[in-house]
């Protein structure tokens, strides 16, 4: 036995070996464990399998595929195969050769035969204003006058040699174009390839982002002046109380937003309760106009966010001992110190919970600004949504959506930034 | 209080602290009541003195009435009557953030969005206490913790003897003259309890501050206290020493709370000095001390398993026939149940040697002097306070 006994001079070596054979035993377990656990998460993973398809079907690809349209419009380039063709030499300033105006000639012929002259005038008229008349009254001259060369026809109307319009046509022939992210944000392409703003009576946009921000902002900051209170009531009396008081929250939750935006509109109309109200208790002079107002809006959408805003910050609430607080006075805290030192704090993640769900959820108010805002409180939903229903220009909508989409992403990459992410307490 | 200064301030003594100690109690309870409801009592005609630098642990089971007299001299709840004074001032109409009292809870009620630091620093902090001084004292209060290298931590990053410990730091790092503590182990396994009972009642030795210990748990009151005042239905049932209690208690209530006792219950036959002979329900009679009781008049008798012998009764001891019912074993003693005539099981200590099989008969004897008969209901009334009493 004493032969095989390792002498001192081996022994660095044996311990290299056993740590190099502990480091590889504990690999194969690691492999082991991980082998093991895998079946197990396959397994969840297809429990959730339905849930993820009707996601990806419902939600993921139709948002993929209507986003896309902000920046892939093939309709121009598909119409005007020849313009785009003739155009690909055209170093895009002064008019184009005769060449191209005859293709232009020769693509609106084929368009009136297909009888996509129509579809066509309309996208052009997206990008160029105006362009839809100019594009039939042309069609109709080159269907007259089939006697006449199509050059001198073309020539003959005065929009087509106008400047502007070739280079409009010439970017619409390309299908990626950047044309309505830049509309979304009130800019263009200027003649000499520089990004400028459009003029001041295009410009829409920017001023609908900045108040539909400004009204996010503003019921979020109403709801937590009205629910924080509300919710530290709630979380602080005994719990049948409590149930009571959270049905009382949740039984508008419980409402169709429809019913309770078109209650608002009979409460808050010029002749509804709330002025009623005010005039009896001597408030206002004169019967306010809060229906079709900015006023009346943050009101309505104040009462619907409430809830969303509050129960972020009671379920934290709740779970905040009373001993945090007593603590806090019996180590000679006052009231307000302990209040912004110990309790504040640690409601926090709640509050930028709450907050964070209301700001985002009103960016996307459409049925209340809709029926109770006026006409200068539309929100960028009801631009979408006109661009979607009525204008049927799903690009402009797109590009519209994708803008509010990536602000939104923005918000939230702040407020996780700020707060870490495990930290907020949506529920 | 000098110790104290030493140990937190760094020597520098704090002036006359203890210029005020006098033959009145630092704390004071006169005829306090409290109702939540306006019917019933949580506690009623409380009188009760704390000396300084005492350790007095309030004894009881949950609803007696203990954890509400702590929160009234705490400041959290106010008395419905009565006055409570700390050291000569009516703290009637102080708010709890201004009677400089340390508090340590139950559930630690550190702060979990701080450090160890800052959560030891918190009360120095609400004090205009700069900030060196604050570093340097909360570094001594977490040196007295044996906690220094924590300080970063958070409390959810301890253990839960650690984040008891912290709270202590917390509750005494701005040296208050008294500290309350809400069953502050009742949350730790029984090895770590008994570990930190050893570590506050040296805190206490080494600071000399007044503590006032609430706890359900007697032999934690036993272990610790300098007094014990026994909580039962809202009032005191009995206040002393450790051993007061043990060996003298003054009701059937507290003989049953504080350690073991076995009771026979029967009727006083005749009362002749501080003994009386009672006749048991269940046959045989017994003499023991009076306690309280008349002629006549049912009554409890508590003997210790410790005073009970199994040999046959020397003349002027009791002496009951029984037979072995069983034996439990723990190791340095073992516990013999012996079954009486009656039916009735006491409960016999005995050395660990003793080898009694099931069944043998035996006689149990106890001298008159090692049992007291109280009266039968009078378990939950008949409160003795001693007000004022010093401690030994």
């Amino acid at each position: 036995m004493s032969a095989l006994e390792p002498t001192k001079l081996d022994r660095p070596r044996i311990a290299r070996d056993r740590s190099a054979a502990d480091a590889k035993a504990a690999k194969s377990v690691t492999a082991k464990l991980r082998r093991a656990e895998f079946g197990d998460r396959l397994r969840s993973l297809m429990l959730a399998a339905p849930l993820l398809v009707l996601l990806a079907l419902s939600f993921g690809i139709p948002i993929v595929l209507l986003l896309s349209r902000a920046v892939y419009d093939p309709t121009i380039a598909d119409a005007l195969p020849q313009t785009s063709q003739a155009l690909r030499g055209w170093n895009g300033t002064g008019l184009p050769d005769d060449a191209a105006f005859l293709a232009l000639a020769a693509d609106l012929r084929d368009n009136q035969a297909k009888g996509t002259a129509y579809e066509l005038a309309k996208s052009l008229n997206a990008r160029l204003p105006g362009a839809r008349s100019q594009v039939l009254k042309t069609v109709r001259q080159l269907e007259g006058a089939a006697d006449k060369p199509p050059l001198e026809v073309m020539k003959g109307v005065p929009f087509w040699s106008a400047p502007g319009t070739w280079p409009a046509i010439e970017s619409g022939t390309h299908s990626v174009t950047s044309f309505y992210l830049l509309s979304a944000l009130d800019l263009r392409w200027n003649a000499d390839g520089s990004i400028g703003k459009v003029p001041p009576e295009q410009a829409i946009f920017l001023q609908v982002f900045l108040r539909t921000f400004f009204v996010a902002a503003a019921v979020t900051l109403a709801t937590l002046i009205l629910g924080f209170p509300l919710a530290y009531l709630i979380a602080s009396v005994p719990k049948g109380l409590a149930a009571i008081l959270i049905v009382a929250v949740l039984l508008p939750f419980w409402t169709s937003i429809l019913v309770r935006t078109a209650a608002w509109t009979v409460l808050l109309q010029k002749f509804g309760l709330v002025n009623d109200l005010l005039l009896w208790l001597d408030v206002a002079d004169d019967r306010l106009d809060l229906m079709y107002s900015r006023i009346g809006l943050i009101i309505a959408m104040t009462h619907i966010q409430l809830p969303f805003t509050l129960l972020p910050i009671y379920s934290v609430m709740r779970t905040i001992p009373p001993s945090q607080m007593k603590a806090a006075y019996s180590l000679g805290a006052k009231p307000f110190t302990a209040f912004r030192r110990v309790y504040l704090p640690q409601v926090f993640p709640g509050v930028m919970a709450g907050s964070m769900l209301t700001f985002i959820l009103c960016l996307g108010y459409y049925i209340t600004p809709a029926l109770i805002g006026g006409a200068s409180d539309q929100l960028i939903s009801n631009f979408i949504a006109n661009y979607v229903n009525v204008e049927l220009n799903w690009e402009m909508a797109a590009a519209l959506s994708f803008i509010l989409l990536v602000f939104t992403l923005a918000l939230f990459g702040i407020f996780a930034r700020i707060l870490g992410l495990d930290r907020l307490k949506l529920v | 209080m000098t110790v104290q200064s030493a140990a937190l301030t760094g020597g520098s003594a704090r002036p006359a602290a203890g210029a005020c100690a006098s033959s009145q109690g630092f704390v004071e309870f006169v005829d306090v009541e409290k109702s939540y409801d306006g019917r019933t009592f949580a506690v009623t005609r409380l009188n009760l003195g704390v000396a300084r630098g005492e350790f007095l642990t309030l004894l009881g089971p949950s609803g007696s009435g203990k954890t509400t007299t702590l929160n009234m001299l705490a400041g959290f709840e106010r008395p419905t009557s009565g006055v409570i004074t700390l050291e000569g001032r009516s703290v009637d109409r102080l708010p709890p953030y201004e009677r400089n009292i340390g508090m340590v809870f139950q559930n630690y009620a550190l702060f979990p969005h701080m450090s160890v630091e800052e959560n030891v620093a918190f009360p120095l902090s609400v004090r205009n206490i700069t900030k060196a001084d604050i570093a340097s004292r909360v570094a001594r209060a977490l040196d007295m913790v044996r906690l220094r290298q924590f300080g970063d931590r958070r409390p959810a990053q301890l253990s839960g003897g650690q984040q008891q410990r912290v709270a202590l730091a917390r509750a005494l790092v701005f040296e208050p003259s008294l500290v309350l503590m809400d069953e502050p182990l009742g949350a730790l396994d029984k090895k770590l309890r008994e570990h930190m009972q050893i570590e506050i009642k040296q805190l206490h030795m080494m600071l000399g501050v007044t503590i006032v210990y609430v706890t359900h748990d007697q032999s934690e009151a036993l272990t610790m206290s300098d007094r014990v005042a026994v909580f039962n239905n809202g009032g005191i049932a009995q206040l002393g020493s450790p051993d007061d209690l043990y060996n003298t208690p003054q009701t059937s209530f507290v003989a049953s709370f504080i350690g073991e006792n076995n009771t026979l219950e029967g009727t006083v036959d005749r009362i002749s000095g501080k003994e009386c002979r009672v006749a048991l329900d269940g046959g045989g009679s017994v003499t023991a001390l009076a306690i309280g009781v008349t002629k006549g008049m049912g009554c409890h008798v508590a003997i210790r398993p410790e005073r009970l012998k199994l040999a046959p009764a020397s003349k002027g001891a009791n002496g009951l026939a029984a037979t072995v019912d069983g034996r439990i074993y723990l190791g340095d003693h073992q516990r013999l149940l012996a079954r009486l005539e009656s039916g009735q099981v006491l409960t016999v200590k005995v050395g660990p040697e003793t080898t009694m099989g099931n069944g043998e008969p035996v006689t149990v004897s106890f001298a008159p002097s090692d049992c007291r008969a109280f009266p039968a209901d009078a378990g939950t009334g008949g409160f003795i306070s001693k007000t004022g009493e010093q401690n030994k």
